[in-house]
């Protein structure tokens, strides 16, 4: 796949001046729409995690005329739901020293200075009205016993910010959302279609006017116009196939909209989290989160000796490699999330990992249990050493847990601007689907941050300013037929091809090579391996997949096809990135980039843009480079020794 | 480890529907429930029939899409556990396995193991939330709330909107989700102007929907994947009362 350089792409909604002053002043830009107007004005709102259900939510109660869709049976169940950490808000309640500043300066550190400055200091700026909101509407935080909420510290931190329902803050912030939307539905506000999965994107005269919709139940094609298209679909992480993402997690919504014009930003960054439970086979589904605090007492090592296959408690201590704490003395066990994967990688590559298959390391949690006793660590992580041994069948508190990274978020997404619209007028992109705030490698505890301050506060600005010259008028019926036929014409050819693989085993096939060559290291190699590979897989897919049942029912091996599908051209796109990419930043580790430590090198002077792509049919994509500049905080390298 | 299984089946919502069985081979004992119906399912597309219908997202416990009555008891016999976190070890070598949908009249069977629990959704949009719109509302601090009464709201909010709870009563009662809604709220200084008036909209609408009465039977807390205790229904039952 060959790729041309384009025109650099600039952010004209940013605006200019003191960045405190920024978003004060683009609200006050902002055009207004008036009240009376709003209803006339039509907003489709994709999917219903944080993000998505904050947004329809709000643009209800503002009174515009919301339709919002999920592929769940019920919006309560979109996978911001599964957030276990916290959410990150600059209060000081603390008292340590904590501010809008710290907290936007530790987010583009954080992210390797790939993020803009002028939205991530935005983000610090609304994140303390999350907090507010989410409290007023009855979300259940963790609270001292003088009745105020409680913090705790995070990775890549040194300050106490992180807000925290026990192990469950997405869950209930997500109901919180949920609560606010069904109150928008019963009120008729919003009108709500569960169980529908959108296919495409209308784009008529350049404007995003609708989408191409399908009723999962009853196969029905759908077509819903508005004034506005929001997407707020969430991450591509499952293209890898194994992942912590819920299993209907899928890029179809964000895909089909770059293929119409939308462009891609970053899409080789991907968060790797260290600390999974480990594959066990080959039938596995999916790969489970174990919180990254597990890290604070337990203790990671492995093996000294290759093929040591002794049970852990037989091997003396000084036959054990305890890898983190040897080669990163200062920072032990808790480097951040990048560097223990890769290190993890790296003791696995050398034969020295443990447990089914060698991909594991053990995380150890003896000693803790010697120094601070077995109550103390049950206290601590009981309801984690259950999830983990309801899992695996192991007893962490007899035997340590073994651990190996897996993929969980993807900050790379479609391109949009300060406004958070993207490159196609008329369609904003919210939450993780966008690219915006993360940069590299985003923090812990920072993922609900922004999918809430996106949908609640926002974009509910923002997008009045697009409103304000609508309603848009009759939407050109060639642009709806054509994507309507388009759709259509998709579902028939998934199930003609009548082959002898089915689509899981295609996307198992994908996500193993996307592992293996645009992982946690790619190599020039590597990458150019996968790119010769991805489009013959693809093509054997088109000739060879087998989607049993009809298009008019309730067909779950062809919803599955039908997102493979669209994971193949994603993941061509990724490993592209990746390559053309050749410095290391943040979770995007190239192996030809690295210092003298093996850690990951930045090249500043190459590569200080972000990358968005731009669909073409024929010729590869053209690449869109956004300068970065950073007026706020100084460029540097990271170092944890 | 092999296992026959009895499966329901329905292709639509009209239609009769019957158990037809299945045998499944080599299943190992660490893979889940589900996991083992994906290898079913696998085998079962490329033999050209319709693979088992059956609802599911995070696999993780927490999203509250999937739900099977397995053996008769909803999300099988492990306790506190939703039917991803399920792993085959807990059965043995040649045994059968019954896997049904959930049963009750407000549910009705969409396909296969997928039921329709939209009745849930329309109960908290009676009144299951606290009307604040975004950006009304004051500092975090501005009201302290007892750390005794946040916990025990985080109790009753921890529920998953699975539907178990339904599933196991023999009266077909929402009563276990509805309490527990009412009583997160209701505890909360933030949920009390609507308090009242939350409790009787949502408890109407939970007879609207056609749920059966609650006889204290309690076998909906014994289902629970995340343990939601028997008592909220009596703080449901009294502040539904007092409206």
């Amino acid at each position: 796949m060959n790729f041309t350089v384009g025109e650099p792409l600039i952010d004209t909604k940013a605006p200019e001046g003191p960045i405190e002053d920024r978003w004060d002043k683009r609200r006050f830009a902002a055009k207004l729409v008036n009240p009376a107007n709003k209803r006339k004005l039509n907003v489709i709102v994709i999917g219903t995690g944080l993000a998505g259900g904050s947004a329809a939510a709000t643009l209800g109660e503002l009174g515009y005329n919301v339709t919002s869709f999920c592929y769940q049976d019920t919006p309560r169940r979109a996978h911001s739901i599964a957030a276990q950490g916290g959410i990150n808000a600059a209060k000081n309640y603390r008292g340590d020293g904590d501010s809008v500043h710290r907290l936007f300066y530790d987010t583009v550190k954080g992210g390797d200075f790939r993020a803009r400055e002028s939205n991530v200091y935005r983000l610090a700026q609304v994140s303390a009205n999350i907090i507010d909101q989410a409290v007023a509407q009855g979300v259940p935080f963790a609270r001292e016993y003088g009745g105020l909420l409680d913090t705790r510290s995070f990775g890549g931190a040194q300050v106490s910010r992180t807000f925290y329902a026990r192990g469950q803050t997405g869950q209930q912030l997500l109901l919180g959302a949920y609560q606010a939307l069904e109150r928008q539905i019963a009120a008729g506000t919003v009108a709500m279609h569960t169980r529908h999965e959108m296919l495409d994107l209308i784009v008529a005269d350049g404007r995003a006017r609708g989408v191409i919709v399908r009723d999962m139940v009853t196969g029905e094609i759908e077509r819903h116009l508005a004034d506005a298209v929001v997407l707020a679909s969430g991450g591509y992480g499952n293209v890898f196939f194994l992942s912590t993402n819920a299993k209907g997690c899928n890029t179809t919504a964000i895909w089909r909209a770059h293929r119409r014009g939308a462009m891609f930003a970053n899409p080789c960054y991907t968060q790797i989290h260290p600390t999974c439970i480990p594959v066990s086979g080959e039938y596995q589904s999916k790969l489970t989160l174990m919180s990254e605090s597990l890290r604070n007492d337990g203790r990671v090592w492995v093996p000294l000796r290759k093929g040591d296959d002794r049970p852990a408690g037989d091997i003396p201590d000084d036959e054990r490699d305890y890898y983190l704490e040897r080669i990163y003395p200062a920072f032990g066990n808790l480097v951040p999330r990048d560097i223990a994967s890769r290190a993890a990688k790296n003791v696995c590559d050398e034969g020295r990992g443990v447990g089914p298959g060698g991909l594991g390391v053990y995380l150890d949690f003896r000693d803790a249990i010697g120094r601070l006793g077995r109550d103390a660590v049950e206290q601590k992580y009981g309801n984690l050493f259950e999830m983990y041994e309801r899992i695996t069948g192991e007893d962490p508190y007899s035997q340590p847990m073994r651990i190996y990274p897996a993929v969980h978020y993807t900050m790379g997404g479609l391109w949009v601007d300060y406004d958070l619209q993207s490159t196609i007028p008329g369609l904003f992109v919210i939450g993780e689907a966008n690219f915006s705030d993360h940069g590299a490698n985003r923090l812990g505890a920072s993922a609900l941050m922004q999918g809430l301050a996106d949908g609640y506060f926002v974009l509910p600005t923002t997008i009045g300013d697009y409103l304000a010259d609508g309603p848009y008028g009759e939407v050109d019926e060639g642009a709806v037929a054509e994507a309507e036929i388009a759709v259509r014409g998709r579902i028939a050819r998934l199930l003609s091809v009548n082959g002898t693989r089915t689509a899981d085993s295609y996307h198992r096939e994908l996500g193993k090579l996307m592992w293996d060559y645009c992982g946690m290291e790619r190599t020039e190699e590597s990458l150019r391996k996968a790119l010769e590979r991805i489009p013959e897989l693809r093509a054997e897919f088109w000739q060879n997949v087998k989607v049993s049942g009809e298009a008019d029912e309730l067909n779950q091996a062809l919803e599955r096809a039908g997102r493979v599908a669209d994971f193949f051209d994603l993941a061509e796109l990724m490993c592209l990135d990746a390559l053309h990419r050749t410095e290391s930043c943040g979770g995007h580790f190239r192996a030809e980039s690295q210092d003298a430590d093996g850690e990951a090198l930045r090249d500043d002077e190459n590569f200080a843009y972000v990358a968005a792509w731009q669909f073409q049919p024929e010729g590869g994509p053209v690449l869109h480079k956004e300068k970065l500049d950073y007026d706020y905080v100084k460029m540097s390298q990271r170092s944890y020794k | 480890m092999n296992l026959t299984l009895k499966v329901w089946r329905q292709k639509t919502p009209d239609d009769k529907g019957r158990m037809v069985k299945y045998l499944v081979q080599d299943v190992s004992p660490d893979m889940s429930f589900l996991e083992m119906l994906d290898v079913l399912n696998e085998r079962l597309i490329l033999e050209g029939d319709d693979p088992i219908a059956f609802d599911h997202d995070c696999r993780e416990g927490i999203c509250g899409m999937c739900g099977m009555v397995i053996n008769g008891v909803a999300h099988g016999e492990q306790r506190a556990t939703t039917t991803c976190q399920l792993h085959m070890r807990h059965f043995e070598d040649g045994a059968t396995v019954t896997i049904e949908p959930w049963r009750a009249a407000p549910f009705p069977v969409v396909k296969d193991l997928v039921v329709d629990r939209s009745a849930f959704d329309r109960i908290i949009q009676a009144g299951g939330f606290v009307s604040v719109p975004a950006g009304s509302a004051p500092d975090a601090h501005a009201v302290p709330v007892k750390k005794d009464d946040a916990d025990a709201a985080f109790d009753a909010a921890t529920c998953i909107g699975c539907g178990a709870c339904v599933a196991a009563c023999p009266n077909g009662s929402a009563s276990l989700f509805t309490a527990a809604k009412i009583t997160h709220l209701g505890l909360l200084p933030q949920g009390q102007p609507e308090r009242d008036s939350r409790a009787k909209a949502m408890v109407d609408q939970m007879d609207l929907e056609g749920f059966g009465g609650c006889t204290n039977t309690g076998e909906c807390t014994a289902v629970c994947p995340k343990g939601i205790p028997l008592d909220t229904i009596a703080q449901m039952n009294r502040d539904y009362l007092k409206a």
